[in-house]
């Protein structure tokens, strides 16, 4: 479980989230939503520590991770898997090289054991035989894949992905979002998604958090997003030509 | 001012948190790979023009019968060591080895290739900058080296193919009242400009914000910063070397 405490972050004097608290569940997939430019990002960025939030805390199992000493903070980065929104791959790296980067970094194991681990991941995420690919000669749902692969490699205990969908087709965007979905139950990992894509939101959202303008608004799950009676929320769930066909139904 | 203190921090952080030294001893020879043996050739191949044209043209204004031949190879020899080797391939290197490290991590930046290694734990300027840094410093004397080397040979060449100048008084020019302190010069000159470049131009990148059009801004920068800062070093280096 991963839990925020009144988190607040301004950039220049300009407010982008404002006393966010809120937990994520293990085991499930968590999700942040809203439209762009709300601070979605930024919230994830001060959950991982790529931002210090000027307010609040978070906490990973009640490990204070803002406050927390050098080893501290490197023992719970151990425990941290990331997937970016266009995967993040480094260029320079072959596919196996870029999955097995996080081994070589953090792991304590024999370069046998690293590529089993490397060849396992991948297979997982149903990529085999690309190991030797470079970054820039594999497609977008496939450098998904890989960045899936690497941000598990370490089994790693809390899993985030900003905009997996970001750029890709929808089908090929089911096949990630379930990916995501099997893998947060499978090794039982605590999940957060960023996503402004309401298929997801139906698709795999357990637990859910809505953010506007860098507040939260409202906390769910997706059976209960669509009478929540925050107006600033249907606005967002029924701007989707789908979802305002099902309101008419419902 | 802002920018330079920001710099300097950048600089700081390049040394903090580092990797092992194994680590940065693989990195260091991968990089030594792409800024130093990817240059040779184009170094080599300018220089020989430099120290051609150099012959050629020293040659065409020496007009006076009393003025010894081998004035003309003690002339390429200076205007090489001292100027044309470390100074004109500092630009070379500027528009080759610069522009790519700031487009290598300005690219790096915006497809958070950064943020990845920053959420891995790892010191990200120092994991990509300090290496950089450190091969830019032991091949930049190596290309200046090479870049004299060619452009003293393509001198001599180029001499006894017009018949400008027989080999021996070349050979008899280039030693003529030759002081080492020259060499030593051009290798500090080597070593400041090189640090200059390679920091510069990984700074400008490492802070890159936006897309691809601020990609290649930060790369236009990285040169022309980085051109402006040899230059002017040169100029200082000058004035405190060589008051002696
Ligand atoms: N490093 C930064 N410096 C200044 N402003 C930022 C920074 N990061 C994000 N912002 C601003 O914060 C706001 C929220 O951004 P973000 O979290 O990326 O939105 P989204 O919800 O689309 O992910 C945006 O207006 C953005 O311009
Ligand atoms: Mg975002």
């Amino acid at each position: 479980m991963l839990k925020v405490n009144n988190i607040s972050k301004s950039f220049g004097g300009r407010t982008v989230i404002e006393d966010i608290s809120g937990e994520f569940d293990k085991g499930k997939t968590n999700l942040i939503i809203g439209s762009s430019g709300t601070g979605k990002s930024v919230l994830l960025k001060c959950i991982v520590g790529l931002i210090t939030p000027d307010e609040g805390n978070v906490y990973y199992d009640l490990r204070n991770f803002t406050d927390a000493d050098k080893e501290m903070k490197a023992e719970i980065r151990r425990e941290i898997g990331m997937l970016f929104q266009g995967g993040a791959l480094f260029d320079s790296k072959n596919v196996e090289q870029n999955v097995m980067f996080p081994l070589e970094i953090l792991a304590k194991m024999s370069p046998d054991e690293k590529l089993d681990r490397v060849n396992f991941c991948l297979k997982r995420v149903g990529l085999e035989n690309v190991n030797k690919k470079m970054p820039s000669e594999i497609s977008g749902g496939m450098k998904k894949r890989v960045g899936i692969a690497r941000a598990i490699v370490n089994n790693p205990n809390y899993l985030f992905c900003d905009e997996p969908n970001s750029g890709l087709d929808p089908q090929t965007s089911i096949v990630i979002d379930d990916l995501i979905g099997e893998i947060t139950h499978e090794f039982d990992i605590t999940t957060i998604v960023v996503t402004h894509d309401m298929n997801s939101v139906m698709g795999i959202g357990e637990k859910i958090m809505f953010l506007f303008k860098g507040r939260k608004l409202w906390e769910g799950s997706s059976a209960d997003i669509t009478h929540s009676n925050v107006t600033e929320l249907d606005d967002f769930v029924f701007s989707n030509k789908v979802m305002q066909g099902l309101r008419k139904r419902t | 001012m802002k920018g330079f203190g920001q710099y300097i921090l950048f600089l700081g952080s390049t040394v903090v948190r580092m990797e092992s030294f194994k680590t940065n001893y693989r990195l260091v020879l991968e990089e030594c790979v792409q800024i130093g043996l990817k240059s040779v050739a184009l170094v080599a191949l300018v220089s020989s023009f430099m120290g051609a044209v150099t012959t050629v043209q020293t040659a065409y204004n020496m007009v006076s019968p009393l003025i010894p031949r081998y004035v003309i190879s003690q002339v390429v020899r200076e205007m090489t060591i001292l100027e044309l080797a470390p100074t004109i391939i500092a630009v070379i290197f500027a528009g080759k080895v610069g522009s790519s490290m700031a487009g290598g991590l300005g690219t790096m930046r915006i497809t958070e290739q950064i943020d990845a290694l920053e959420v891995m734990g790892i010191n990200s300027a120092s994991y990509l900058v300090f290496p950089k840094i450190i091969a830019s410093l032991l091949m930049y004397p190596m290309l200046v080296v090479v870049a004299g080397a060619s452009s003293l040979i393509a001198g001599y060449l180029v001499g006894n193919i017009t018949g400008i100048i027989t080999p021996t008084d070349y050979i008899y020019g280039i030693r003529f009242y030759f002081d080492d302190y020259s060499i030593t010069f051009a290798m500090i000159k080597s070593f400041v400009f090189a640090f200059l470049i390679s920091s510069i131009s990984s700074f400008k990148g490492y802070y890159t914000q936006g897309g691809a059009l601020e990609v290649g801004i930060a790369t236009t920068a990285a040169v022309t910063t980085s051109v402006i800062a040899v230059l002017s070093a040169d100029y200082l280096l000058a004035q405190l070397l060589y008051v002696r």
